[in-house]
């Protein structure tokens, strides 16, 4: 007969959890799972999260500068969206036994990380379309495939996600193709944001599979499906026919195809400026952090309004 | 205390009507003082593009679950009564409106 995980030792409550993972079933948040899966899922999420909230920043910056009304209506719509990603990762955070001020102290203090892209900054208009196309884009090719993630909460929150994010990603395009179309100015400027945005989208899927620390063992469990280097090939064959149809070149020389591999040769990535990056040294790492910083300060006003609110009228409270 | 962040503040389970003759589903979850605000955003986070036409929020404290470590058991007495189903039955061909 069936033996539950109840009546058995340890080793039954990995065979259990194993065997879920094994037959493609989903993880759920109280099940049992190995405590190396959990903080493995606590950091992927979390930096998942975090990296939603301060993609907000970059982008922002452009709201009360964009050029017509239909494109700030968009983008400030695209904004709201990323902050609505960021409670969905943290809710999923969330059941695993973090709390939402643990995760934010570790944002803010920088014990988690968040995705290096976001250090860099957005200098024209222009850059609201690489965004949305290239760090977008990227984003999708990475998260497609974490819909069917092992634990049960991510990869919903994946789901409602990627729906959301194929806006993201078309309004980026569509932008980027009206420069392209429009004046010689609009054109270069189209062109310029490209150039910059292309090879820190590349780094966006991580260190190279020999290099990355933590691959090997989340593929094992199926929290990731596909590797680094699996998944950048897969985004450089997707852009290469899209820049094209936006009159766009990729800045890279060694971009060509290979027939007998079927796929694009491209250059290699630099990855002495993403480790930089990632230690706290890219063109605005400082700035990114205090400004959530503050902006977490100066809401505390809110929060309080809120609970004062709240306990004054007794609610329920958990 | 609940002023230092919305962490403090209870958990709620949002379900979504996604339009009428449908039951309300879970969605998922989120913080918020009090029911009031729960439903305000509720609205934000799950029904940006008109998801739905009705909204409930539930303490998630307020909810009783199962144990999936209690699975087996629990869930036992359905397991051995495969005659609850129309396929368990042998019809002879032929037969029709059954």
């Amino acid at each position: 007969m069936t033996t539950t995980a109840a009546d058995a030792g340890a080793g039954a409550y990995e065979a259990v959890f194993d065997a879920a993972v094994a037959a493609d079933e989903r993880i759920e948040p109280r099940d049992w799972m190995p405590d190396d899966y959990r903080a493995s899922l606590v950091r992927q999420i979390a930096q998942h999260a975090h990296s939603e909230i301060i993609g907000m920043q970059p982008e922002a910056n452009w709201i009360s500068r964009a050029p017509s009304l239909r494109r700030k209506a968009i983008l400030m719509a695209k904004v709201q969206d990323e902050a609505g990603h960021g409670l969905y990762l943290y809710s999923a955070a969330e059941t695993l036994g973090t709390s939402r001020d643990e995760l934010l102290d570790k944002l803010h203090s920088g014990r988690q990380k968040y995705s290096s892209i976001f250090n860099y900054p957005t200098l024209t208009w222009a850059d609201v379309g690489a965004i949305g196309w290239l760090v977008d884009g990227a984003a999708i090719t990475n998260q497609v495939p974490l819909c069917r993630c092992s634990y049960g909460p991510y990869a919903r929150a994946m789901v409602r996600i990627c729906k959301e994010e194929s806006f993201h990603q078309r309004q980026g395009y569509e932008l980027l193709l009206a420069l392209s179309r429009g004046t010689e100015a609009q054109h270069a400027m189209a062109q310029d944001a490209v150039d910059r945005w292309w090879w820190p989208s590349l780094m966006m899927f991580g260190p190279p599979d020999d290099a990355s620390a933590h691959s090997a063992q989340s593929m094992a469990w199926k929290i990731k499906r596909h590797s680094n280097d699996e998944l950048r090939q897969r985004f450089v064959d997707i852009c290469v026919p899209q820049a094209e149809s936006l009159g766009l070149t990729l800045p890279d020389p060694d971009l060509k195809w290979n027939e007998e591999r079927g796929h694009h040769d491209f250059g290699s990535i630099d990855w002495d400026e993403f480790g930089e990056v990632l230690r706290g040294n890219g063109p605005c790492n400082a700035q990114r952090i205090s400004q959530r910083r503050r902006a977490h300060e100066e809401g505390a006003w809110v929060r309080e309004a809120a609970a004062a609110y709240a306990a004054k009228h007794g609610e329920a409270r958990a | 205390m609940s002023g230092e962040g919305n962490g403090a503040w209870p958990l709620w389970e949002v379900f979504v009507r996604g339009r009428r003759g449908l039951a309300h589903t879970h969605a998922g979850s989120l913080h918020a003082p009090d029911a009031e605000m729960a439903l305000r955003n509720a609205r934000d986070l799950y029904t940006r593009r008109s998801e739905g036409v009705s909204l409930w929020v539930v303490p998630s404290a307020s909810i009783t679950a199962s144990s999936p470590d209690e699975k087996d058991p629990f869930f036992e007495p359905a397991a051995d009564k495969p005659y609850r189903h129309p396929t368990f039955y042998e019809i002879p061909e032929g037969v029709r409106h059954l």
